[in-house]
């Protein structure tokens, strides 16, 4: 499955969401279907999505939030998952595109390329419910059944190692920031 | 444990006082009362990090919620928040209170805690993290304030050391 495609089909559903992005390939990929207020990339602080993710649920619990996140940025804060377990905010969806690759970077292979598994380690770190999929029509159930499950919930998608050809966009990061923040506290 | 009870709880207070909604933390020895009183807190939600450099994240996600946060923990916890203050916090013009436990310095018996505390303003500055110390109990109130409101007018990381003077107890 390619990660746009998985993006697309969740698109509709993140409407009413608190959305979180990686940097990069995630963040390009779902501007280029288009940006809404609702929407945080980050991008940079890698690995850290996670953590701000589990800031907004904890801080708004009433609101569906949802990160979008990668094998090389979750390896990067391995630790963060057992702080998501250890306070497990039950309005949390925690999408991990697992494309085995630092994509944005070149393409140089990460450890889930050679068999590190995130959807166990997610596990082993008392996520409560975890699943892990490779092809699309998995992954859109998956994704509905997380965000009605009212349990936190990491999703490891495998996905194909292509992205877009640029990743710098017309939305300037402060623009984007203070847009969330304005969002946010008008709901 | 001659940590300063009444001392933590001044710290407490004032960042109560400022309207301090979430806490962030790994325990150091300086810092479990502290700890403890935002633990006991129902007002005040208390995270235990795994690692400090989560709890940038943290404070920022609570930040863009609208909630005000605070970030405990020691020169190491610091050093290694260094790429979440400047890639997440600055980069993004986010307000984070940081209360740093200033280990290392004269009066300290830990061998292992006398380089941390030797880098850490010298990091600050080159961070250009405006900071303050916290070295007597009188100060706590209105510098913890200070800092508070500097970070949420200038939209950027602001830190307090604490020193041995005012967090513990015994002459040496």
């Amino acid at each position: 499955m390619k990660r746009l495609e998985a993006l697309q089909a969740i698109y509709a559903q993140l409407e009413q969401c608190v959305v979180v992005t990686i940097m990069g390939a995630v963040a390009a990929e779902m501007q280029s279907l288009g940006h809404r207020p609702n929407f945080f990339y980050l991008q940079h602080g890698m690995g850290l999505a996670s953590s701000l993710g589990l800031g907004l649920a904890l801080c708004r619990p009433e609101k569906t939030v949802v990160v979008l996140d990668g094998d090389g940025s979750v390896l990067m804060n391995l630790g963060g998952l057992t702080t998501l377990a250890r306070y497990r905010p039950p309005n949390l969806t925690h999408v991990v595109f697992d494309n085995e690759s630092l994509l944005s970077v070149g393409g140089f292979p990460t450890a889930t390329s050679t068999g590190s598994d995130l959807a166990k380690i997610a596990e082993g770190a008392g996520i409560p419910r975890v699943s892990s999929v490779r092809t699309l029509a998995a992954f859109e159930r998956a994704f509905g059944e997380a965000l009605r499950a009212k349990a936190l919930t990491t999703l490891v998608a495998k996905v194909d190692a292509v992205g877009p050809g640029a990743f710098v966009t017309d939305l300037g990061l402060l623009e984007n920031r203070f847009q969330f923040k304005r969002w946010l506290g008008e709901r | 444990m001659p940590v300063s009870t009444e001392n933590s709880r001044l710290i407490y207070e004032a960042l109560k006082a400022c309207g301090v909604r979430l806490a962030s933390a790994l325990p150091e020895t300086w810092l479990v009362h502290l700890i403890r009183l935002f633990e006991d807190d129902h007002e005040v939600t208390l995270v235990r990090l795994a690692k400090e450099e989560e709890g940038v994240g943290l404070s920022v996600g609570a930040h863009l919620a609208g909630v005000k946060s605070v970030m405990l923990m020691q020169n190491h916890g610091f050093l290694a928040s260094v790429n979440g203050i400047v890639s997440v916090a600055q980069l993004y013009r986010v307000p984070l209170l940081m209360l740093i436990s200033q280990r290392g310095g004269l009066g300290e018996r830990d061998p292992w805690q006398t380089e941390g505390g030797g880098v850490s303003e010298h990091v600050l500055r080159a961070l250009r993290v405006a900071y303050d110390v916290l070295d007597r109990p009188e100060h706590v109130a209105r510098r913890v304030q200070q800092a508070q409101t500097l970070a949420e007018s200038s939209l950027r990381p602001v830190a307090l050391l604490l020193t041995r003077n005012l967090m513990w107890e015994e002459a040496t």
